[in-house]
Protein backbone atom coordinates (compact mmCIF):
# COMPACT_ATOMS: atom_id res chain seq x y z
CA UNK A 1 0.00 0.00 0.00
CA UNK A 2 2.79 2.82 1.35
CA UNK A 3 4.78 1.68 -2.26
CA UNK A 4 1.68 2.91 -3.87
CA UNK A 5 0.72 5.84 -2.15
CA UNK A 6 4.29 7.00 -3.00
CA UNK A 7 3.81 6.21 -6.98
CA UNK A 8 0.86 8.33 -6.62
CA UNK A 9 2.99 11.21 -5.04
CA UNK A 10 5.36 11.14 -7.66
CA UNK A 11 3.10 11.03 -10.25
CA UNK A 12 1.53 14.29 -9.03
CA UNK A 13 5.05 15.83 -8.79
CA UNK A 14 5.97 15.01 -12.04
CA UNK A 15 2.39 16.63 -13.36
CA UNK A 16 2.18 19.73 -11.32
CA UNK A 17 5.99 20.34 -12.38
CA UNK A 18 4.96 20.15 -15.98
CA UNK A 19 1.85 22.11 -15.38
CA UNK A 20 3.65 24.33 -13.48
CA UNK A 21 6.38 25.47 -15.89
CA UNK A 22 4.08 25.81 -18.36
CA UNK A 23 1.98 27.65 -16.75
CA UNK A 24 5.31 30.07 -15.60
CA UNK A 25 6.40 30.30 -18.73
CA UNK A 26 3.01 32.11 -19.71
CA UNK A 27 2.78 34.49 -16.98
CA UNK A 28 6.36 35.61 -16.56
CA UNK A 29 6.41 37.51 -20.00
CA UNK A 30 3.75 39.33 -18.83
CA UNK A 31 5.05 40.49 -15.13
CA UNK A 32 7.97 41.05 -16.81
CA UNK A 33 5.84 43.61 -18.89
CA UNK A 34 4.42 45.16 -16.31
CA UNK A 35 7.07 45.56 -13.59
CA UNK A 36 9.27 47.10 -16.57
CA UNK A 37 6.68 49.65 -17.10
CA UNK A 38 6.80 50.95 -13.71
CA UNK A 39 10.68 51.63 -14.52
CA UNK A 40 13.16 54.27 -16.30
CA UNK A 41 14.47 53.26 -18.64
CA UNK A 42 18.11 54.08 -17.03
CA UNK A 43 16.96 51.36 -14.21
CA UNK A 44 15.46 49.01 -16.92
CA UNK A 45 19.16 49.07 -19.08
CA UNK A 46 20.77 47.88 -15.80
CA UNK A 47 18.52 45.14 -14.63
CA UNK A 48 16.85 44.14 -17.52
CA UNK A 49 13.88 44.63 -16.01
CA UNK A 50 13.83 41.76 -13.89
CA UNK A 51 14.14 43.14 -10.48
CA UNK A 52 11.45 44.04 -8.91
CA UNK A 53 10.01 47.97 -9.43
CA UNK A 54 11.33 50.11 -6.79
CA UNK A 55 8.39 52.26 -6.87
CA UNK A 56 5.19 52.61 -8.71
CA UNK A 57 6.28 55.23 -11.23
CA UNK A 58 4.09 56.68 -13.34
CA UNK A 59 6.01 58.44 -15.43
CA UNK A 60 5.72 56.53 -18.43
CA UNK A 61 2.05 55.97 -18.40
CA UNK A 62 1.94 59.38 -18.48
CA UNK A 63 4.02 59.48 -21.29
CA UNK A 64 2.28 56.79 -22.97
CA UNK A 65 -1.16 57.54 -22.56
CA UNK A 66 -1.23 61.60 -22.27
CA UNK A 67 1.50 62.84 -24.37
CA UNK A 68 2.20 59.96 -27.32
CA UNK A 69 -2.10 59.69 -27.16
CA UNK A 70 -2.73 56.17 -26.42
CA UNK A 71 -5.90 57.58 -24.62
CA UNK A 72 -7.17 57.94 -28.31
CA UNK A 73 -6.61 55.03 -29.51
CA UNK A 74 -8.16 53.22 -26.78
CA UNK A 75 -10.68 55.42 -26.89
CA UNK A 76 -10.81 54.55 -31.13
CA UNK A 77 -10.39 50.73 -30.18
CA UNK A 78 -13.47 51.12 -27.65
CA UNK A 79 -15.55 53.05 -30.15
CA UNK A 80 -14.90 50.26 -33.06
CA UNK A 81 -15.40 47.14 -30.87
CA UNK A 82 -18.56 49.10 -29.21
CA UNK A 83 -20.47 49.97 -32.36
CA UNK A 84 -19.54 47.03 -34.27
CA UNK A 85 -21.04 44.62 -31.39
CA UNK A 86 -23.76 46.20 -31.17
CA UNK A 87 -24.59 45.69 -34.68
CA UNK A 88 -23.90 42.14 -34.86
CA UNK A 89 -26.04 41.84 -31.92
CA UNK A 90 -28.93 43.23 -33.75
CA UNK A 91 -28.45 42.54 -36.91
CA UNK A 92 -27.72 38.74 -36.27
CA UNK A 93 -30.25 38.40 -33.32
CA UNK A 94 -33.05 39.39 -35.79
CA UNK A 95 -31.97 37.17 -38.46
CA UNK A 96 -31.19 34.29 -35.82
CA UNK A 97 -34.75 34.66 -34.58
CA UNK A 98 -36.26 34.78 -38.28
CA UNK A 99 -34.24 31.35 -39.24
CA UNK A 100 -35.68 29.68 -36.18
CA UNK A 101 -39.25 31.31 -36.31
CA UNK A 102 -40.52 32.76 -38.72
CA UNK A 103 -41.29 31.51 -42.26
CA UNK A 104 -40.44 32.95 -45.80
CA UNK A 105 -39.69 32.04 -49.04
CA UNK A 106 -36.26 31.05 -49.83
CA UNK A 107 -35.27 30.75 -46.01
CA UNK A 108 -33.56 27.86 -46.04
CA UNK A 109 -31.41 28.68 -48.63
CA UNK A 110 -30.21 31.73 -47.18
CA UNK A 111 -29.36 30.03 -44.29
CA UNK A 112 -27.31 27.96 -45.86
CA UNK A 113 -25.47 30.50 -47.29
CA UNK A 114 -24.25 32.14 -43.92
CA UNK A 115 -23.26 28.50 -42.67
CA UNK A 116 -21.32 28.35 -45.70
CA UNK A 117 -19.44 31.77 -45.35
CA UNK A 118 -18.65 29.90 -41.88
CA UNK A 119 -17.15 26.75 -43.08
CA UNK A 120 -14.97 28.38 -46.20
CA UNK A 121 -11.84 29.77 -44.94
CA UNK A 122 -11.02 33.19 -46.93
CA UNK A 123 -7.56 34.07 -45.53
CA UNK A 124 -6.76 37.09 -47.83
CA UNK A 125 -10.70 37.99 -47.49
CA UNK A 126 -9.42 41.44 -46.87
CA UNK A 127 -7.95 42.16 -50.12
CA UNK A 128 -11.15 42.52 -52.42
CA UNK A 129 -12.96 43.96 -49.08
CA UNK A 130 -10.20 46.86 -48.74
CA UNK A 131 -10.46 47.22 -52.57
CA UNK A 132 -14.05 47.64 -52.50
CA UNK A 133 -14.31 50.30 -49.87
CA UNK A 134 -11.93 52.14 -51.55
CA UNK A 135 -14.17 52.09 -54.73
CA UNK A 136 -16.97 53.27 -52.13
CA UNK A 137 -15.14 56.18 -50.90
CA UNK A 138 -15.39 54.37 -47.54
CA UNK A 139 -12.03 53.80 -46.25
CA UNK A 140 -12.69 55.02 -43.27
CA UNK A 141 -14.49 54.50 -39.49
CA UNK A 142 -17.89 53.45 -40.95
CA UNK A 143 -16.46 50.90 -43.85
CA UNK A 144 -14.06 49.84 -40.52
CA UNK A 145 -17.02 49.26 -38.95
CA UNK A 146 -19.08 47.83 -41.47
CA UNK A 147 -16.20 45.25 -42.90
CA UNK A 148 -15.73 44.37 -39.15
CA UNK A 149 -19.45 43.28 -38.42
CA UNK A 150 -19.30 41.08 -41.52
CA UNK A 151 -16.66 39.01 -40.09
CA UNK A 152 -18.65 38.15 -37.44
CA UNK A 153 -21.93 37.99 -38.24
CA UNK A 154 -22.44 34.66 -40.22
CA UNK A 155 -21.21 32.63 -36.42
CA UNK A 156 -23.36 34.62 -34.57
CA UNK A 157 -26.00 33.87 -36.63
CA UNK A 158 -25.72 30.35 -36.02
CA UNK A 159 -24.96 30.57 -32.38
CA UNK A 160 -28.29 32.09 -31.60
CA UNK A 161 -29.95 30.16 -34.24
CA UNK A 162 -29.35 27.12 -32.67
CA UNK A 163 -29.51 28.72 -29.34
CA UNK A 164 -33.72 30.13 -30.58
CA UNK A 165 -34.06 26.51 -31.76
CA UNK A 166 -33.68 24.77 -28.37
CA UNK A 167 -36.27 27.12 -26.41
CA UNK A 168 -39.97 26.47 -26.03
CA UNK A 169 -42.41 28.53 -28.12
CA UNK A 170 -44.89 29.02 -25.96
CA UNK A 171 -44.04 32.55 -24.31
CA UNK A 172 -43.76 33.99 -27.88
CA UNK A 173 -47.39 31.81 -28.43
CA UNK A 174 -49.04 33.78 -25.47
CA UNK A 175 -46.67 36.93 -26.76
CA UNK A 176 -48.72 36.60 -29.62
CA UNK A 177 -52.42 36.65 -28.85
CA UNK A 178 -51.98 39.29 -26.48
CA UNK A 179 -51.46 41.02 -29.74
CA UNK A 180 -47.80 41.61 -30.13
CA UNK A 181 -46.21 41.63 -33.73
CA UNK A 182 -42.92 39.99 -34.83
CA UNK A 183 -40.90 42.87 -33.78
CA UNK A 184 -42.21 43.20 -30.33
CA UNK A 185 -42.11 39.41 -29.72
CA UNK A 186 -38.62 39.29 -30.96
CA UNK A 187 -37.65 42.26 -28.51
CA UNK A 188 -39.42 41.41 -25.22
CA UNK A 189 -39.94 37.73 -25.22
CA UNK A 190 -36.82 36.32 -27.24
CA UNK A 191 -34.29 38.44 -27.18
CA UNK A 192 -34.38 37.79 -23.22
CA UNK A 193 -34.64 34.03 -23.27
CA UNK A 194 -31.42 34.35 -25.28
CA UNK A 195 -29.27 36.44 -22.95
CA UNK A 196 -26.90 33.60 -22.33
CA UNK A 197 -25.87 32.71 -26.03
CA UNK A 198 -25.93 37.08 -26.35
CA UNK A 199 -23.22 36.98 -23.66
CA UNK A 200 -21.04 34.65 -25.48
CA UNK A 201 -21.69 36.53 -29.05
CA UNK A 202 -20.27 39.84 -27.45
CA UNK A 203 -17.19 38.49 -25.96
CA UNK A 204 -16.36 36.43 -28.77
CA UNK A 205 -16.87 39.66 -31.44
CA UNK A 206 -15.54 41.96 -28.88
CA UNK A 207 -12.42 40.32 -28.87
CA UNK A 208 -12.17 39.78 -32.59
CA UNK A 209 -12.69 43.62 -33.01
CA UNK A 210 -10.57 44.19 -30.51
CA UNK A 211 -7.36 42.59 -31.53
CA UNK A 212 -8.22 42.72 -35.24
CA UNK A 213 -4.88 44.25 -37.14
CA UNK A 214 -4.76 43.50 -40.76
CA UNK A 215 -7.70 45.73 -42.14
CA UNK A 216 -7.16 48.57 -39.60
CA UNK A 217 -3.86 48.56 -40.36
CA UNK A 218 -4.76 49.08 -44.01
CA UNK A 219 -7.54 51.69 -43.56
CA UNK A 220 -6.22 54.19 -40.74
CA UNK A 221 -3.42 55.85 -42.04
CA UNK A 222 -3.69 58.90 -40.07
CA UNK A 223 -2.76 58.23 -35.92
CA UNK A 224 -5.97 59.94 -34.69
CA UNK A 225 -8.22 57.47 -36.43
CA UNK A 226 -5.90 54.42 -35.40
CA UNK A 227 -7.19 51.44 -33.10
CA UNK A 228 -4.61 49.97 -31.06
CA UNK A 229 -3.11 47.09 -32.09
CA UNK A 230 -2.21 49.61 -35.30
CA UNK A 231 -0.89 51.81 -33.19
CA UNK A 232 1.43 49.80 -30.99
CA UNK A 233 2.76 48.52 -33.60
CA UNK A 234 4.13 51.95 -35.30
CA UNK A 235 4.73 53.54 -31.92
CA UNK A 236 7.17 50.51 -31.67
CA UNK A 237 9.03 51.23 -34.62
CA UNK A 238 9.08 55.06 -33.15
CA UNK A 239 10.80 53.80 -29.72
CA UNK A 240 13.21 51.63 -31.09
CA UNK A 241 15.85 51.82 -28.11
CA UNK A 242 13.06 52.95 -25.27
CA UNK A 243 11.83 49.81 -24.01
CA UNK A 244 9.76 50.66 -20.94
CA UNK A 245 7.60 53.12 -23.22
CA UNK A 246 6.46 49.82 -25.22
CA UNK A 247 6.19 47.70 -22.47
CA UNK A 248 3.72 50.34 -20.92
CA UNK A 249 1.49 50.95 -24.43
CA UNK A 250 1.60 47.10 -24.14
CA UNK A 251 0.37 47.23 -20.83
CA UNK A 252 -2.60 49.41 -21.32
CA UNK A 253 -3.70 47.36 -24.32
CA UNK A 254 -3.25 43.44 -22.79
CA UNK A 255 -3.91 44.50 -18.93
CA UNK A 256 -7.83 45.40 -19.64
CA UNK A 257 -8.70 42.35 -21.79
CA UNK A 258 -6.55 40.09 -18.76
CA UNK A 259 -8.63 41.47 -16.10
CA UNK A 260 -11.80 40.98 -17.90
CA UNK A 261 -10.80 37.58 -18.43
CA UNK A 262 -10.52 37.28 -15.16
CA UNK A 263 -13.10 38.29 -14.21
CA UNK A 264 -15.88 36.60 -16.75
CA UNK A 265 -13.25 33.40 -17.84
CA UNK A 266 -16.62 30.88 -18.19
CA UNK A 267 -18.08 33.53 -21.27
CA UNK A 268 -14.23 34.53 -22.88
CA UNK A 269 -13.52 30.35 -22.86
CA UNK A 270 -17.40 29.92 -24.91
CA UNK A 271 -17.02 33.12 -26.62
CA UNK A 272 -13.31 31.45 -28.06
CA UNK A 273 -14.48 27.90 -28.42
CA UNK A 274 -17.34 29.23 -29.87
CA UNK A 275 -15.21 30.72 -32.41
CA UNK A 276 -12.40 28.30 -32.77
CA UNK A 277 -15.08 25.22 -33.06
CA UNK A 278 -17.64 26.60 -35.77
CA UNK A 279 -14.98 28.14 -38.25
CA UNK B 1 -53.68 35.47 -49.45
CA UNK B 2 -52.78 38.68 -49.19
CA UNK B 3 -51.80 39.22 -45.26
CA UNK B 4 -49.72 36.47 -45.89
CA UNK B 5 -47.62 38.01 -48.37
CA UNK B 6 -47.61 41.17 -46.34
CA UNK B 7 -46.76 38.32 -43.56
CA UNK B 8 -43.73 36.86 -45.51
CA UNK B 9 -42.48 40.10 -46.23
CA UNK B 10 -42.57 41.25 -42.77
CA UNK B 11 -40.32 37.90 -41.49
CA UNK B 12 -37.92 38.47 -44.50
CA UNK B 13 -37.51 41.70 -43.70
CA UNK B 14 -35.63 40.70 -40.05
CA UNK B 15 -33.28 38.75 -42.41
CA UNK B 16 -32.34 41.71 -44.72
CA UNK B 17 -30.44 44.13 -42.70
CA UNK B 18 -27.95 40.41 -42.58
CA UNK B 19 -28.25 39.65 -46.09
CA UNK B 20 -27.52 43.33 -47.45
CA UNK B 21 -24.07 43.67 -45.25
CA UNK B 22 -23.47 39.35 -45.63
CA UNK B 23 -23.78 40.23 -49.93
CA UNK B 24 -21.70 43.53 -50.05
CA UNK B 25 -19.08 42.46 -47.76
CA UNK B 26 -18.88 38.53 -48.72
CA UNK B 27 -20.89 37.46 -51.55
CA UNK B 28 -19.90 40.53 -53.63
CA UNK B 29 -15.63 40.34 -52.81
CA UNK B 30 -16.05 37.24 -52.93
CA UNK B 31 -17.22 36.96 -57.09
CA UNK B 32 -15.08 40.06 -57.32
CA UNK B 33 -11.34 38.52 -55.99
CA UNK B 34 -11.96 35.72 -58.94
CA UNK B 35 -12.56 38.91 -61.76
CA UNK B 36 -9.63 41.44 -60.20
CA UNK B 37 -7.04 38.25 -60.20
CA UNK B 38 -7.36 38.39 -63.64
CA UNK B 39 -6.61 42.09 -63.79
CA UNK B 40 -3.16 44.04 -63.12
CA UNK B 41 -5.55 46.63 -61.33
CA UNK B 42 -3.52 49.04 -59.42
CA UNK B 43 -5.88 50.95 -57.26
CA UNK B 44 -5.70 54.58 -59.09
CA UNK B 45 -8.28 55.06 -60.36
CA UNK B 46 -11.62 53.63 -61.39
CA UNK B 47 -11.72 49.78 -62.39
CA UNK B 48 -12.13 49.05 -66.15
CA UNK B 49 -12.07 44.83 -66.39
CA UNK B 50 -11.09 46.29 -70.32
CA UNK B 51 -7.91 47.81 -69.61
CA UNK B 52 -6.45 45.93 -67.25
CA UNK B 53 -7.41 42.71 -68.63
CA UNK B 54 -4.44 40.52 -68.32
CA UNK B 55 -5.52 36.84 -68.24
CA UNK B 56 -4.00 34.10 -66.19
CA UNK B 57 -0.99 36.23 -65.66
CA UNK B 58 -0.79 36.94 -62.35
CA UNK B 59 -1.04 33.06 -61.33
CA UNK B 60 1.80 32.58 -63.65
CA UNK B 61 3.72 35.27 -62.24
CA UNK B 62 3.05 33.31 -58.61
CA UNK B 63 3.75 30.04 -60.10
CA UNK B 64 7.69 31.36 -60.96
CA UNK B 65 7.71 33.27 -57.89
CA UNK B 66 10.79 31.97 -55.50
CA UNK B 67 9.38 34.96 -52.85
CA UNK B 68 5.76 33.38 -52.68
CA UNK B 69 6.52 29.51 -52.76
CA UNK B 70 9.52 30.45 -50.05
CA UNK B 71 6.38 31.86 -47.42
CA UNK B 72 4.64 28.96 -48.37
CA UNK B 73 7.07 26.87 -47.18
CA UNK B 74 7.59 28.70 -44.18
CA UNK B 75 4.13 29.11 -43.40
CA UNK B 76 4.22 25.09 -43.88
CA UNK B 77 6.93 24.79 -41.64
CA UNK B 78 5.74 26.52 -39.08
CA UNK B 79 1.95 25.02 -39.81
CA UNK B 80 4.12 21.25 -39.00
CA UNK B 81 5.32 22.41 -35.70
CA UNK B 82 2.12 23.68 -34.55
CA UNK B 83 0.68 20.67 -35.77
CA UNK B 84 2.55 18.44 -33.79
CA UNK B 85 4.26 20.69 -30.94
CA UNK B 86 1.66 22.79 -30.17
CA UNK B 87 -1.35 20.56 -30.22
CA UNK B 88 0.95 17.03 -28.77
CA UNK B 89 1.43 19.66 -25.75
CA UNK B 90 -2.03 20.80 -25.40
CA UNK B 91 -3.27 17.41 -25.19
CA UNK B 92 -0.29 16.36 -23.11
CA UNK B 93 -1.76 19.18 -20.44
CA UNK B 94 -5.20 18.35 -20.96
CA UNK B 95 -4.45 14.79 -19.69
CA UNK B 96 -2.20 15.67 -17.39
CA UNK B 97 -4.99 18.50 -15.65
CA UNK B 98 -7.38 16.26 -15.31
CA UNK B 99 -5.30 14.06 -13.15
CA UNK B 100 -4.89 16.68 -10.72
CA UNK B 101 -7.39 18.59 -8.23
CA UNK B 102 -5.22 20.85 -6.51
CA UNK B 103 -4.35 24.22 -8.47
CA UNK B 104 -6.42 23.06 -11.57
CA UNK B 105 -8.72 26.15 -11.47
CA UNK B 106 -5.53 27.95 -11.68
CA UNK B 107 -3.55 26.17 -14.39
CA UNK B 108 -6.92 26.63 -16.59
CA UNK B 109 -7.05 30.84 -16.22
CA UNK B 110 -3.51 30.60 -16.87
CA UNK B 111 -3.22 28.63 -19.84
CA UNK B 112 -6.01 30.99 -21.66
CA UNK B 113 -4.37 34.02 -21.35
CA UNK B 114 -2.29 33.79 -24.02
CA UNK B 115 -5.20 32.98 -26.88
CA UNK B 116 -6.86 36.14 -25.84
CA UNK B 117 -4.40 38.40 -26.45
CA UNK B 118 -3.94 39.88 -30.28
CA UNK B 119 -0.97 38.46 -32.25
CA UNK B 120 0.43 42.61 -31.87
CA UNK B 121 0.97 41.99 -28.35
CA UNK B 122 2.32 38.18 -28.23
CA UNK B 123 4.95 39.65 -30.85
CA UNK B 124 5.61 43.17 -29.93
CA UNK B 125 6.17 41.56 -26.08
CA UNK B 126 8.17 38.70 -27.24
CA UNK B 127 10.38 40.79 -30.07
CA UNK B 128 11.30 43.32 -26.90
CA UNK B 129 12.00 40.03 -24.62
CA UNK B 130 14.25 38.54 -27.47
CA UNK B 131 15.67 41.60 -28.81
CA UNK B 132 19.09 42.32 -28.81
CA UNK B 133 19.99 45.15 -30.18
CA UNK B 134 19.69 48.30 -30.65
CA UNK B 135 20.92 48.90 -27.16
CA UNK B 136 22.99 45.77 -27.14
CA UNK B 137 21.24 44.71 -23.84
CA UNK B 138 20.39 40.99 -25.25
CA UNK B 139 17.48 40.08 -22.68
CA UNK B 140 16.69 36.39 -23.06
CA UNK B 141 19.97 35.37 -23.63
CA UNK B 142 20.49 37.19 -20.02
CA UNK B 143 17.84 35.09 -18.36
CA UNK B 144 19.18 31.60 -20.11
CA UNK B 145 22.44 32.70 -18.80
CA UNK B 146 21.86 32.96 -15.27
CA UNK B 147 19.20 29.95 -15.46
CA UNK B 148 22.24 27.79 -16.38
CA UNK B 149 21.62 27.45 -20.23
CA UNK B 150 24.08 29.22 -21.77
CA UNK B 151 24.19 26.98 -24.85
CA UNK B 152 20.54 28.33 -25.98
CA UNK B 153 22.04 31.84 -26.08
CA UNK B 154 21.57 33.17 -29.52
CA UNK B 155 20.18 35.96 -31.87
CA UNK B 156 16.83 35.32 -31.36
CA UNK B 157 15.25 37.29 -33.77
CA UNK B 158 17.11 37.18 -36.72
CA UNK B 159 19.76 34.62 -36.75
CA UNK B 160 19.62 31.25 -38.16
CA UNK B 161 17.51 29.56 -36.29
CA UNK B 162 15.12 32.58 -36.00
CA UNK B 163 12.17 29.84 -38.65
CA UNK B 164 12.40 27.18 -35.59
CA UNK B 165 11.86 29.97 -32.57
CA UNK B 166 8.96 32.13 -34.66
CA UNK B 167 7.12 28.60 -35.09
CA UNK B 168 7.96 27.77 -31.09
CA UNK B 169 6.66 31.62 -30.24
CA UNK B 170 3.44 30.74 -32.35
CA UNK B 171 2.83 27.37 -30.75
CA UNK B 172 2.97 28.95 -27.65
CA UNK B 173 1.07 31.47 -28.12
CA UNK B 174 -1.92 29.01 -29.82
CA UNK B 175 -1.97 25.78 -27.09
CA UNK B 176 -4.48 26.98 -25.21
CA UNK B 177 -7.26 27.31 -27.23
CA UNK B 178 -6.35 23.15 -28.53
CA UNK B 179 -5.77 22.76 -24.68
CA UNK B 180 -9.38 23.84 -23.77
CA UNK B 181 -11.33 22.10 -26.53
CA UNK B 182 -9.05 18.60 -25.61
CA UNK B 183 -10.26 19.39 -22.20
CA UNK B 184 -14.34 19.40 -23.34
CA UNK B 185 -13.18 16.54 -25.64
CA UNK B 186 -12.12 14.45 -22.58
CA UNK B 187 -14.76 15.22 -20.51
CA UNK B 188 -17.15 14.38 -23.13
CA UNK B 189 -15.63 10.31 -23.01
CA UNK B 190 -17.95 8.39 -20.27
CA UNK B 191 -16.07 7.49 -17.00
CA UNK B 192 -17.93 4.04 -17.05
CA UNK B 193 -15.63 3.33 -20.29
CA UNK B 194 -12.25 3.23 -18.32
CA UNK B 195 -13.40 1.65 -15.22
CA UNK B 196 -14.66 -1.13 -17.42
CA UNK B 197 -11.14 -0.99 -18.89
CA UNK B 198 -9.69 -1.04 -15.58
CA UNK B 199 -11.71 -3.79 -14.35
CA UNK B 200 -10.30 -6.00 -17.71
CA UNK B 201 -6.80 -5.34 -16.27
CA UNK B 202 -6.12 -2.67 -18.88
CA UNK B 203 -3.05 -0.64 -17.76
CA UNK B 204 -3.24 3.36 -18.14
CA UNK B 205 -1.19 3.29 -21.91
CA UNK B 206 -3.79 0.86 -22.81
CA UNK B 207 -7.05 2.81 -21.74
CA UNK B 208 -5.60 5.94 -23.39
CA UNK B 209 -4.25 3.66 -26.53
CA UNK B 210 -7.85 1.84 -27.40
CA UNK B 211 -10.52 4.12 -25.15
CA UNK B 212 -9.23 8.02 -24.95
CA UNK B 213 -7.27 8.24 -28.61
CA UNK B 214 -10.21 6.78 -30.53
CA UNK B 215 -12.86 8.76 -28.97
CA UNK B 216 -10.99 11.95 -29.25
CA UNK B 217 -10.64 11.47 -32.98
CA UNK B 218 -13.20 14.35 -34.44
CA UNK B 219 -11.85 16.25 -31.95
CA UNK B 220 -8.45 15.75 -33.21
CA UNK B 221 -9.33 16.28 -36.44
CA UNK B 222 -11.23 19.52 -36.03
CA UNK B 223 -8.37 20.75 -33.97
CA UNK B 224 -6.12 19.68 -36.80
CA UNK B 225 -7.74 21.44 -39.45
CA UNK B 226 -8.16 24.85 -37.42
CA UNK B 227 -4.25 24.44 -36.54
CA UNK B 228 -3.61 24.40 -40.53
CA UNK B 229 -5.41 27.06 -41.19
CA UNK B 230 -5.12 29.34 -38.11
CA UNK B 231 -1.30 28.74 -38.73
CA UNK B 232 -1.01 29.48 -42.69
CA UNK B 233 -3.45 32.84 -42.09
CA UNK B 234 -1.07 33.47 -39.23
CA UNK B 235 0.57 37.04 -40.04
CA UNK B 236 0.77 40.22 -37.37
CA UNK B 237 2.28 38.04 -34.73
CA UNK B 238 5.40 37.54 -36.69
CA UNK B 239 4.96 41.20 -38.49
CA UNK B 240 4.93 42.25 -35.39
CA UNK B 241 8.01 39.85 -33.64
CA UNK B 242 10.80 39.49 -36.76
CA UNK B 243 8.55 41.39 -39.76
CA UNK B 244 9.57 37.94 -41.42
CA UNK B 245 13.32 38.44 -40.93
CA UNK B 246 14.37 38.90 -44.21
CA UNK B 247 12.42 36.29 -45.84
CA UNK B 248 13.18 33.22 -43.31
CA UNK B 249 9.88 33.78 -41.57
CA UNK B 250 7.69 35.46 -44.39
CA UNK B 251 4.91 33.95 -44.31
CA UNK B 252 1.99 33.95 -47.87
CA UNK B 253 -0.70 36.56 -45.89
CA UNK B 254 2.63 38.83 -45.42
CA UNK B 255 2.94 38.74 -49.01
CA UNK B 256 -0.75 39.62 -49.83
CA UNK B 257 -0.61 42.29 -47.23
CA UNK B 258 2.77 43.95 -48.81
CA UNK B 259 1.44 43.95 -52.16
CA UNK B 260 -1.90 45.13 -51.66
CA UNK B 261 -0.26 47.70 -49.61
CA UNK B 262 1.65 48.89 -52.93
CA UNK B 263 -1.31 48.79 -54.64
CA UNK B 264 -0.80 45.41 -56.54
CA UNK B 265 -4.47 44.13 -55.79
CA UNK B 266 -5.30 41.96 -58.85
CA UNK B 267 -1.76 40.16 -57.72
CA UNK B 268 -2.92 40.22 -54.13
CA UNK B 269 -6.30 38.52 -55.05
CA UNK B 270 -4.89 35.74 -57.08
CA UNK B 271 -2.55 34.86 -54.08
CA UNK B 272 -5.21 34.87 -51.63
CA UNK B 273 -7.01 32.15 -54.23
CA UNK B 274 -4.22 30.17 -54.45
CA UNK B 275 -3.78 29.96 -50.80
CA UNK B 276 -7.58 30.27 -50.02
CA UNK B 277 -7.97 26.96 -52.61
CA UNK B 278 -5.11 24.98 -50.75
CA UNK B 279 -6.28 25.25 -47.34
CA UNK B 280 -9.95 24.43 -48.75
CA UNK B 281 -8.49 21.28 -50.17
CA UNK B 282 -6.27 20.67 -47.12
CA UNK B 283 -9.29 20.79 -44.81
CA UNK B 284 -11.53 18.68 -47.04
CA UNK B 285 -8.76 15.93 -47.46
CA UNK B 286 -8.63 15.98 -43.55
CA UNK B 287 -12.18 15.53 -42.89
CA UNK B 288 -11.96 12.69 -45.42
CA UNK B 289 -9.17 10.78 -43.59
CA UNK B 290 -10.40 11.44 -40.41
CA UNK B 291 -13.82 9.55 -41.74
CA UNK B 292 -11.88 6.79 -42.89
CA UNK B 293 -10.09 6.87 -39.84
CA UNK B 294 -13.24 6.55 -37.72
CA UNK B 295 -14.93 3.82 -39.67
CA UNK B 296 -11.82 1.68 -39.44
CA UNK B 297 -12.28 1.65 -35.59
CA UNK B 298 -16.25 0.99 -35.78
CA UNK B 299 -17.22 4.72 -34.16
CA UNK B 300 -19.66 5.69 -37.52
CA UNK B 301 -22.62 3.52 -38.41
CA UNK B 302 -22.02 1.70 -41.29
Amino acid sequence: MACCQTKKIVTLIILHTFLLSVALSCIFPFLWMVNASFKTNTEFNSDYGLKPASSLLLDNYNQVIIKSGFWRYFVNSLIYTFTTVILIVFISSLAAYSFSRLQFPGKNIIFYMFLAAMMIPLPAGFVPVYVLLQQLGLLNRTGYVLAMSNMGLSISIYLLKTFFDQIPRDLEDTAKIDGCNKIQTWWHVGMPLVTPALGVVIIFNALNVWNEFILASMIFVEKKFMPLQAALLQYSGEQITNHVLIMTALTVTALPIIVLYIFMQKQFIKGITAGATLK
Amino acid sequence: MKATLKDKAASFSFVLPALIIFSLFYIYPFIYSFILSLTNYNMIGKFNLRESFVGLQNFKDIASDGDWWKAMYNGAFITFWALSFQNILALMLALSISQVVRMNKFYRVVFFILPILSEIVIGLLLRRLMLSEPTGHDILNHIVNNLGLGFLAQDWISGERVRLITALVHCWKGFGWAFVIFLAGLQAIPEQLYEAARIDGANAWQSFRKITLPLLMPVITLIMVITIIGTMSAFAMILALNQGAGGETTVPIMIIYNHLGTGLAGLACAEGLVLGVTLILISFTMFFVSKKVRKKYGLLPD
